[in-house]
């Protein structure tokens, strides 16, 4: 088992990497050949040929691919200087440059901008994980009847009402019409976790909305096909209760396309849910993201990219090995 | 374990069991008023087609249907005297495992993928059972040993796709015993086995008869299987039981025109080669649409020795000679008169 | 390319008239009966080949079992066919027995092609076709035509009846264009279903009648060779009978050949003229019918004769037992020398050591074992 899980670790690291250099590829390189200089980007308006000079000794843009590749690796891992003949600074590890637009660090900005994003991302998928598989679960037991029916229509608007519309709508109710929270704004956990949540609320209701309605259908669609199975049979043919038998026999089975789908919207989710963040005005990893691509905001667009891209590569092997745990037959033996 | 059966008072007994679903294209009639009986240490081999109802019988005693708008259960399933199409589902539960177990014709698709053989075993013990986990996997590591699994104790952690096919199904064989039911139903046990696994499977199920006592139900297709396991043979059709007797007196005196259709229509290592096989002519009817009268008689050569009963009533399951019962039209002597100049000589 | 057997084929009657029947119990020998050696297939006969259609000469075939998941590792092969050689007479059936893991299935789909050997020859009517590619393989598609096990799963539940008889037939470009609706209808009265279910689908037939138009389909193209693997095992009792009977009537009818793949030894009796048994992926004992079922010489054979259960109560009181224990090993690591001896309760030092070869122990019987022994069981 820990071959295996290292094994994907590996993998992971491999692909991580593979998009670090894509990404450094896309933003870097090919602006280049296009005629971009990234040097007059981060310059600002009409900048004298010094100025971009000096910007393109201190980014290292003169250099070949291979050391500006080399350079941004070693500052991830390691810090790396920035010298502009003038002017010299040390950016620490884990470095991912400068932003071209306000001069903070990226990874700054970043770690700014993740418990945001954490805090609404896990406070939805607690929310639509529980809400989204009890639903499903129970619409599937009792299919066809009273609650199937109700649900499978709220799962309906769920999935088409978009978020920019249910979560203005939210905020118009509780924050402008029945003052319920006033001003919704991200508060710092560390700092008040009652009036963190207070305000995350209608965010999560939001958000979680539209994943609901995903979980629910699934977890219905999965159920119903597990509780068809000779196995689920087997065990009512024990004598085992009927709880028993859907909230162990049928479930586990049931959860294991749910783990993998949860796995990548979870990675996704950290990457920055753009609309909610953008909707309730929060400043997650989405709005930074939205913000940097604007303004051609180099550095801050890959430092995001590899950042959701590490999430996403992370959430596949969580899902791996929980996979592993919970089917034995995909186990390495 | 209970103790000697009582002489003369069967196990199971049922009576005029009626089952039926209720489906968007009409009313399935799975099982219609059939009736038959089993005693502690015998087994009874029910014979018949796919849509005979032989599974849903067994479903049904197992009280596995779940009752509801579109399934209706008539009639009676006394176990040990207990109605079960009355008991409340409760009740019932907890008689499956405990007096009655099942086992299915799949091991691979019947185990829980997810859960040791260990688990599951412990499981069944358990919920009819008030004992300590360590005491159940001690139980567990018994029953592997009683069903011929070497190294009991050690494959007892082993997932249900780490064993063979025949591994498989002895497993599931400890399962269902694991309380010592004194009824087993057995549905299809060794079909999806080979041969040659079959055989040990048949062979370790007349072993658990005998150490244990208990009724056994087996449901097959495979009349050589009811031959080699069998005291009593139920021949179903379109839900109906057409022939009911002891084994070797229904395989040498069958009466029942389906009956011989059977036994014609199967090739067999034991006689000599014929050019072409008998046949039964047409297809099972469908359940929503069962001929009226004997739902034989469209596919029956003999229905107009039968006379016009032959589609308009449906013929009583009635003794044609002692312990044998037979649902047919034909009178007794004609049928013995085709038996022995027509249909003995071709089998 | 078989313009003569297409015009045997073509109709019921014309096929009739050809030629005499064989009676099918007649103990077939290696010769083919004079009656269907006149039928049309024979005509581009090969030189030196006799009147054998298939030969098959060494036949192998790995399937690689890799591990890992970034970086592939060969972790062995499973030997699924392994060195298997035999030939099947123009107009005989060749019934393929054994258990699972024996190869039987893989060893049909290395005649039809379906798969490619690993080493080894596959000789069709003179032809080496062991490594065709898929364009050259085109003309031979016709020639040899599979039937498989569940008629459920392999028709297309989208297409009428009529569009799945004719799709080998449009494929192949045999027929124009406008006689195909009437072959079709003529293949569907011949295997006995009603011509006017044309345009229906299947899920509109039982079991049985799907089985007869995988039959129909087959028949399309006219083939030399059917390789039927496990036709009537999903089957009811009483259409089985049916189906074989069919099989049966169509290959007297049309001088066909046969490879019949199945478990279910009494079948195979009754529709072979010869019957290899395999084990592990191996030939472990060829015969003629009568030879193989009542002079048995393998006992591996024996034990499988022995474990089938006969439908007469009174007949284990009479009848020999043998029960092997345990099941068959893994294919992916097979026993060494003879792969029957861990459950064989004749083995000798030798057979651990050596592998028995298929040798010719009695004219046209052969067996690979160390201790062959003539024994009736049944």
């Amino acid at each position: 088992m820990a071959r295996f899980i290292l094994g994907r670790l590996i993998g992971g690291i491999v692909i991580l990497w593979l998009v670090s250099v894509l990404a450094f590829v896309l933003f870097f390189v090919i602006p280049k050949a296009l005629g971009n200089n990234p040097a007059v980007l981060f310059a600002g308006r009409s900048p004298d040929p010094a100025t971009i000079a000096g910007v393109t000794k201190k980014l290292g843009l003169d250099r070949s691919y291979v050391d500006q590749y080399w350079n941004f690796l070693r500052g991830v891992f390691a810090g790396r200087h920035f010298d502009s003949g003038s002017d010299r600074s040390w950016c620490p590890a884990p470095c991912l440059g400068y932003s071209f637009r306000n001069d903070q660090p990226v990874w700054s900005q970043i770690v700014d901008a993740l418990p945001v994003t954490a805090s609404l991302s896990f406070g939805a998928a607690v929310l639509f994980l529980v809400v989204g598989v009890s639903t499903g679960v129970f619409s599937a037991v009792r299919r066809g009847g009273l609650f199937d029916r109700i649900a499978a229509a709220v799962s309906l608007a769920g999935v088409s009402l978009p978020v920019y519309f249910t979560g203005l709508l939210l905020l118009l109710l509780v924050s402008y019409k029945w003052h319920i929270i006033d001003n919704v704004h991200y508060v710092n956990f560390t700092h008040n976790p009652a009036l963190w949540a207070w305000n995350l609320i209608p965010a999560w209701l939001v958000l979680s909305l539209l994943y609901t309605a995903n979980y629910q259908r699934l977890t219905r669609a999965s159920m119903i096909e597990t509780l068809g199975e000779d196995y689920v049979r087997t065990a009512r043919a024990k004598g085992l209760r009927e709880r028993t038998v859907i909230g162990k026999h049928a479930l586990r089975p049931a959860l294991t396309p749910i783990v993998t789908i949860f796995g990548l919207d979870l990675g996704v989710l950290f990457g920055g849910a753009i609309l909610t963040e953008h909707t309730f005005g929060f400043r997650g990893l989405g709005a930074i993201s939205i913000d940097a691509v604007n303004t051609q905001d180099l550095p801050v667009t890959m430092g995001v990219t590899l950042f959701a891209a590490f999430f996403i590569i992370l959430a596949n092997v969580l899902v791996d090995v929980t996979y592993a745990i919970i089917d034995p037959r995909v186990r390495p033996s | 374990m209970t103790g000697p059966a009582p002489a003369g008072t069967p196990f199971l007994q049922v009576r005029d069991l009626t089952v039926s679903f209720r489906t968007d294209d009409g009313v399935v009639h799975a099982v219609d008023r059939l009736s038959f009986s089993v005693e502690r240490g015998r087994t009874l081999g029910i014979v018949g087609e796919s849509g005979s109802g032989k599974s849903v019988t067994s479903l049904a005693i197992m009280g596995l249907h779940r009752r509801g708008r579109r399934v209706s259960i008539d009639g009676e399933i006394r176990l040990d005297g207990e109605d079960l199409v009355t008991a409340p589902a409760e009740r019932v539960r907890g008689l499956r495992g405990q007096r009655m177990a099942m086992i299915f014709q799949d091991p691979l698709s019947s185990m829980h993928p997810q859960f040791t053989v260990g688990e599951q075993i412990v499981e069944a013990y358990r919920v009819h059972n008030r004992v300590s986990r360590a005491a159940a996997r001690r139980r567990a590591t018994e029953l592997l040993e009683l069903v011929g699994i070497p190294e009991p104790a050690r494959r007892l952690d082993d997932y249900p796709h780490q064993f063979s096919g025949g591994m498989r199904q002895r497993a599931m064989i400890a399962m269902a015993v694991s309380c010592n039911p004194e009824l087993l139903i057995a549905d299809e046990p060794t079909t999806a086995l080979d041969v040659t696994v079959q055989a040990q499977i048949l062979d370790l199920m007349r072993e658990l008869q005998k150490e244990f006592n208990s009724a056994i139900i087996i449901i097959t297709h495979d009349l050589g299987v009811v031959a080699e396991i069998s005291d009593d043979i139920l021949v179903m059709y379109a839900g109906q039981a057409m022939e009911h007797g002891g084994v070797e007196e229904v395989f040498a005196h069958a009466e029942h025109p389906y009956t011989w259709g059977l036994l014609q229509s199967i090739t067999r290592l034991d006689r000599q080669l014929e050019t072409t096989l008998r046949t039964i002519p047409g297809s099972p009817p469908s359940l929503i649409n069962v001929p009226p009268g004997c739902p034989f008689h469209p596919r029956c050569t003999y229905r107009e020795l039968a006379g016009p009963a032959a589609s308009t009533v449906r013929p009583p399951l009635a003794e044609a000679s002692p312990g044998h019962r037979v649902a047919c039209h034909l009178p007794v002597d004609e049928r013995r008169r085709l038996l022995r100049e027509e249909v003995t000589p071709t089998l | 390319m078989s313009d003569n057997l297409a015009k045997d084929l073509a109709s019921p009657a014309a096929g009739e008239g050809a030629m005499p029947t064989p009676p099918a119990d007649a103990p077939a020998t290696g010769a083919v009966p004079a009656a269907t050696a006149d039928a049309g297939a024979l005509r581009d006969r090969p030189a030196g080949g006799g009147d054998e259609l298939v030969r098959v000469t060494d036949l192998t075939k790995l399937f690689p079992v890799r591990r890992g998941t970034l970086v592939r590792r060969g972790a062995g092969a499973v030997r699924a066919v392994d060195g298997v050689s035999f030939a099947i007479d123009r107009g005989t059936t060749l019934g393929l027995v054994g258990e699972s893991g024996s190869g039987k299935s893989t060893a049909g789909r290395l005649i039809s092609r379906l798969l490619e050997p690993t080493s080894g020859s596959v000789v069709f009517d003179g032809q080496d076709i062991s490594h065709l590619s898929s364009r050259q393989l085109r003309p031979l598609r016709r020639d040899i035509q599979m039937i498989f096990q569940d008629p459920y799963s392999s028709l297309n539940p989208r297409h009428t009846i009529g569009a799945i008889v004719a799709a080998p037939m449009r494929i192949q470009k045999q027929v124009p264009r406008r006689g195909v609706r009437d072959r079709v209808r003529e293949l569907l009265e011949l295997v006995g279903l009603n011509p006017e279910h044309y345009n229906r689908y299947p899920n509109e037939f039982s079991g049985g009648q799907r089985q007869r138009i995988g039959i129909a389909r087959a028949l399309a193209t006219r083939p030399k060779l059917i390789i039927a693997d496990e036709p009537v095992s999903a089957l009811d009792v009483s259409i089985r009978a049916q189906i074989i009977n069919l099989l049966d009537g169509l290959r007297t009818e049309f001088g066909l050949t046969y490879l019949f793949i199945a478990h279910d030894l009494s079948m195979v009796r009754h529709l072979s003229d010869r019957v290899a048994v395999m084990y592990l992926g191996q030939i472990i004992e060829l015969a003629d019918r009568t030879d193989l079922f009542s002079g048995a010489l393998h006992p591996y054979t024996h034990a499988l004769l022995s474990a089938v259960p006969i439908p007469d109560p009174t007949s284990h009181r009479r009848r020999e037992r043998i029960r092997l224990h345990d099941e068959v090993p893994s294919p992916l690591n097979p026993p060494v020398a003879c792969r029957f001896h861990p459950r064989c309760w004749k083995a000798q030092e030798i057979c651990r050591t050596e592998a028995p070869p298929l040798l010719e122990r009695a004219p046209g019987h052969q067996v690979a074992c160390h201790f062959p022994e003539k024994r009736d069981v049944v």
